[in-house]
């Protein structure tokens, strides 16, 4: 029984002993990295790399919370999760003079609220989260929150929502024009009511199906983002992504040294080949979103740089999506439990 | 559900004495690695929160508080009957009894015919109804979900003939989950079943038969007490996976509504964060299941005597 | 006396089973079908090729896909071989050591974990490894398919050590064979159908597990069912049903194999 036990455990770190010199472990957003660009990684500095993938910036905070800080190196998580994931002392910090390409980080990402100074994380790829509607099913105007929250005829019951209360709640605030972490008791119930009333209308939650269900015509209007509906568009779905007039959310992904990283060098590595402007191209050029990294646009396909979804109209309104603190965020919550109930 | 020896069948006392040190190995592996969590579970239940998951070693009621009370959005309100919670159990409960209910009247049927053909080609019907039972659950879902989507074969099949002219919006409904949840426990219910009618004596039957019973007041009168225990077994086996499912509502419900499978990973793999009250929610569902289940073998034991 | 009508036929009951037999197959083979479908939209037909076969072995998600089929058979050997010793051990002792204290509790502990709903399991071994402050990964999957596939091994095993009398044990040891050389020589080769059974069903209990391993898993772990869910999440691709569709042969093979296993056991009895 023992020594059955002994090599079955031995076998088992036998199946996933690496041969590589060191090892690099992601945590990313799914969809996002192309494979190459890791093998690229791999065969450079003979570092084995895995990755595993998550679908929204809570999935994140609460895999990590979960028992995995400590397995992984880096993480990806948006500007708010960000200073979340700092408050809650997940994250290690590096000197600038640890990363050679420090200085490629484009100006305006260097010093952020988030992380000022960059002392751990830098600059990915920024987006926006907005909608996009199928133009075979619905011809109206495309400006408008409403066709989400208060849809037409045509678009009821065919649409796909983020299953995220961070990015759907903020929209969802952004269309009633009230403060984000509000806490005033009139505003809340009426993005309680908000919610609730559009439920009806809404086929489906879900993050990573946001791009399929607008391809496979199993939605037709849904929110997403920007990048992900270029994706969308260019594999044959007639949609288009919409710059509401209420306002819709920016947001910077960020390349975060966690805590406790089993792998410390091997991370800054990553980090500074991924502030090569060539390799920064390569995640715009998969994702479609846009590099906060300085002299890309050499690298770039000239259809992502200059796509409709990357490039909004000068008028276009965008809010960063704020941490909220706790007793407010409970609030939050409960609002989103009692919209899934 | 309980296999094995009822106690006295195993009168049997060749390795008298070594009993327990046999027995060791199961006890250490189910002890350690499920009584305990069960056990660490219930006491999380009565911990205190931290923010974004995780909790803090203060005990408290809170979470047993939120799932029954409703102190309103602010949480300041005079303390009302919380129906959230006890509604997202309702419909789990009602969606797995109803999905019981549909397994059992295709499942008895099939069972019966099965049991009742000669020996040769009831191992193969029975081979038929195995098959799936260990095909990969996902998979089963996820084909369900390919086949019913609105854009799927059965849409374009219903289309091309001339059914329907708008495909069917089946994906997504409660309707949905409910032949989720039915395709994926079907087998669990055909295999007790029949079980109990290959054990049935059919001499029984010619008994009424020959005191003119008609064949449906066999069946009602002496056939089903007599294959009652199978029936109850696959109940059982249809209802409590079905009461805790999580990939039927997740991929074939849209992740619309709550049930108690998706409720409790929330809490653990979601947004809400709250471990305390994914783990009551649990243990509340464990009692539930426990219930049933007591009840159940009260009754086995009653009708033994 | 001649009997007016057959008493085990029902009207409807026939046409019943090929409804269930349908609602069963329908899905399984409309998916394998399109696993053969030339074109890369899923839903119309383009004629048959097996590139999504190729794509499944050298595609660009091939080496996530093989890692996690790597993943999962080696935690399915190796939990169903575990599982199968523990449950062993434990028909011997429900079946041939007679009475002892503990006795029905052991049988209520072996069949605990198929009573104990999969998300309370799941969430149960989470927070269980948090608090020993035990680090997830492979071992953590393998350790709680242990548990899980005990009552499955034992099933079969104890069901056929039922229908093995003890005489041939008896007459052994009559000729002074000790407990262990009758268990060893007698029981355990009269015992080799239902242990196989009891094996082969451990091992697809494990294979098939999502929730639990979702919830238990490390960093960079996927068996096959976390890395199709991951998956198919995003949309079912026409490489998910090519992968499927082996999946489903597996199964198939598997099913086969204790069929025949189960047949040899009859004929023996």
């Amino acid at each position: 029984m023992k020594t059955f036990l002994t090599t079955s455990v031995l076998a088992l770190s036998l199946a996933t002993g690496a041969s590589a010199e060191g090892k690099l472990s992601l945590y990313h957003w799914f969809e996002y990295i192309p494979q190459e660009l890791l093998d690229k990684f791999a065969a450079e500095y003979d570092v084995e790399v895995t990755m595993d993938t998550f679908d929204s910036n809570e999935a994140l905070l609460a895999a990590l919370k979960a028992g995995k800080m400590g397995s992984y190196d880096l993480a990806v998580p948006g500007d708010y999760m960000v200073k979340i994931m700092g408050d809650e002392g997940m994250l290690d910090t590096f000197e600038p003079s640890e990363l050679s390409n420090f200085g490629n980080i484009e100006d305006r990402w260097l010093d952020v609220d988030f992380d000022p100074g960059r002392k751990s994380s830098i600059p990915y790829q920024w987006g926006s989260t907005s909608f996009s509607v199928n133009k075979e099913v619905y011809d109206g105007p495309l400006d408008s929150l409403s066709l989400i929250f208060e849809p037409p005829a045509e678009l009821k019951g065919k649409i796909n929502v983020l299953d995220t209360s961070g990015e759907t709640l903020t929209l969802a605030s952004l269309y009633l024009g009230i403060p984000q972490c509000s806490s005033d008791r009139e505003q809340l119930k009426q993005l309680n009511a908000l919610v609730q009333g559009a439920k009806a209308d809404w086929a489906s939650f879900g993050s990573d199906v946001a791009k399929d269900v607008l391809v496979s015509g199993d939605a037709a209007a849904g929110m997403i983002w920007s990048g992900f509906s270029a994706k969308a568009r260019a594999e044959g779905a007639p949609i288009e992504y919409v710059f509401p007039k209420e306002g819709m959310i920016v947001w910077m992904d960020n390349v975060v040294l966690l805590k406790d990283a089993p792998n410390r060098d091997n991370a800054l590595k990553f980090m500074d080949f991924l502030l090569e402007p060539e390799n920064a191209a390569a995640v715009t050029n998969y994702a479609q979103y846009t590099a906060g990294v300085k002299g890309v646009e050499e690298f770039l396909d000239p259809e992502v740089a200059n796509s409709p979804e990357s490039n909004p109209p000068a008028d276009a309104k965008g809010v960063f999506v704020e941490a909220c603190a706790q007793d407010v965020q409970e609030m939050y919550d409960a609002i989103w439990t009692n919209l899934k109930k | 559900m309980a296999g094995g020896a009822p106690g006295g069948a195993s009168k049997s006392e060749i390795y008298k004495g070594n009993g327990p040190r046999l027995l060791l190995p199961a006890w250490i592996f189910i002890g350690v690695f499920l009584v305990a969590p069960v056990a660490i579970m219930a006491i999380y239940s009565f911990l205190t929160k931290e923010f974004r998951g995780g909790v803090i070693w203060e005990f408290t009621l809170a979470a047993y508080d939120q799932f029954f009370l409703d102190r309103g959005l602010f949480g300041d309100e005079p303390p009302s009957i919380e129906w959230t919670y006890i509604g997202i159990f309702w419909r789990s409960i009602w969606q797995a009894g109803l999905a019981t209910v549909l397994c059992l009247l295709i499942g008895f049927p099939t069972a019966w015919f099965i049991a009742t053909r000669d020996v040769k080609e009831r191992s193969v019907w029975l081979f038929l109804i195995t098959v799936p039972y260990w095909v990969n659950l996902l998979i089963r879902t996820v084909s369900m979900k390919f086949l019913i989507r609105d854009t799927g074969p059965l849409n374009e099949l219903l289309l091309a003939l001339g059914v329907i002219d708008t495909p069917l919006a089946l994906v997504n409904t409660n309707f949905a989950v409910q032949l989720g949840l039915f395709y994926s426990y079907l087998p669990f219910m055909v295999l007790p079943i029949y079980a109990a009618v290959e054990r049935y004596d059919f001499s029984m039957s010619e008994a009424a038969a020959d005191l003119y019973a008609s064949s449906w007041a066999t069946l009602r009168l002496v056939i089903l007490p007599v294959v009652k225990p199978g029936i109850v077994a696959g109940c059982i086996l249809v209802f409590v996976p079905s009461l805790g499912a999580f990939l039927a509502p997740d991929l074939l419900g849209g992740a619309k509504t709550f049930m108690i499978g998706s409720l409790i990973e929330e809490q653990f793999k979601g947004a809400a964060g709250n471990w305390p009250f994914g783990a009551a929610a649990s243990m509340i569902l464990l009692t539930i299941v426990m219930g049933v289940l007591l009840v159940h073998a009260r009754a086995q034991t009653k009708g033994e005597r | 006396m001649a009997k007016p009508v057959d008493l085990r036929r029902f009207t409807g009951f026939r046409a019943i089973t090929w409804l269930c037999l349908f609602v069963l197959y329908a899905p399984l083979v409309i998916v394998a079908i399109y696993s053969f479908n030339d074109s890369t939209s899923i839903t119309r037909w383009g004629g048959f090729s097996l590139k999504w076969y190729v794509d499944v072995f050298t595609g660009p998600e091939a080496p996530k896909f093989r890692d996690a089929a790597i993943n999962s058979f080696t935690i399915a050997i190796g939990a169903a071989v575990c599982a199968t010793l523990i449950a062993t051990a434990a028909a011997v002792a429900m079946n041939r050591a007679g009475r002892f204290r503990g006795k029905t509790a052991s049988l209520a502990l072996i069949n605990l974990p198929l009573m104990v709903p999969e998300i309370v399991t799941a969430v149960a071994s989470l927070v269980f490894f948090i608090t020993i402050g035990f680090k997830t990964g492979l071992l953590t999957i393998f350790i709680a398919h242990i548990v899980f596939c005990i009552p499955f091994a034992y099933l079969p095993i104890s069901a056929r050590m039922q229908s093995v009398p003890d005489t041939y044990e008896q007459a052994a040891m009559d000729l002074y064979a000790t407990p262990w050389e009758a268990f060893r020589l007698v029981l355990l080769p009269l015992m080799v159908p239902g242990i196989l059974s009891g094996f082969l069903l451990a091992f697809i209990i494990s294979l098939d597990d999502f929730l639990i391993t979702n919830f238990v898993k490390g960093a960079g772990v996927e068996t096959l069912p976390t890395a199709i869910f991951g998956s198919v999440k995003q949309g079912i691709k026409p490489n998910i049903m090519a992968i499927s569709t082996l999946l489903l042969g597996v199964s198939v093979v598997f099913v086969t194999l204790s069929w025949i296993i189960g047949r040899a056991g009859q004929s023996k009895r």
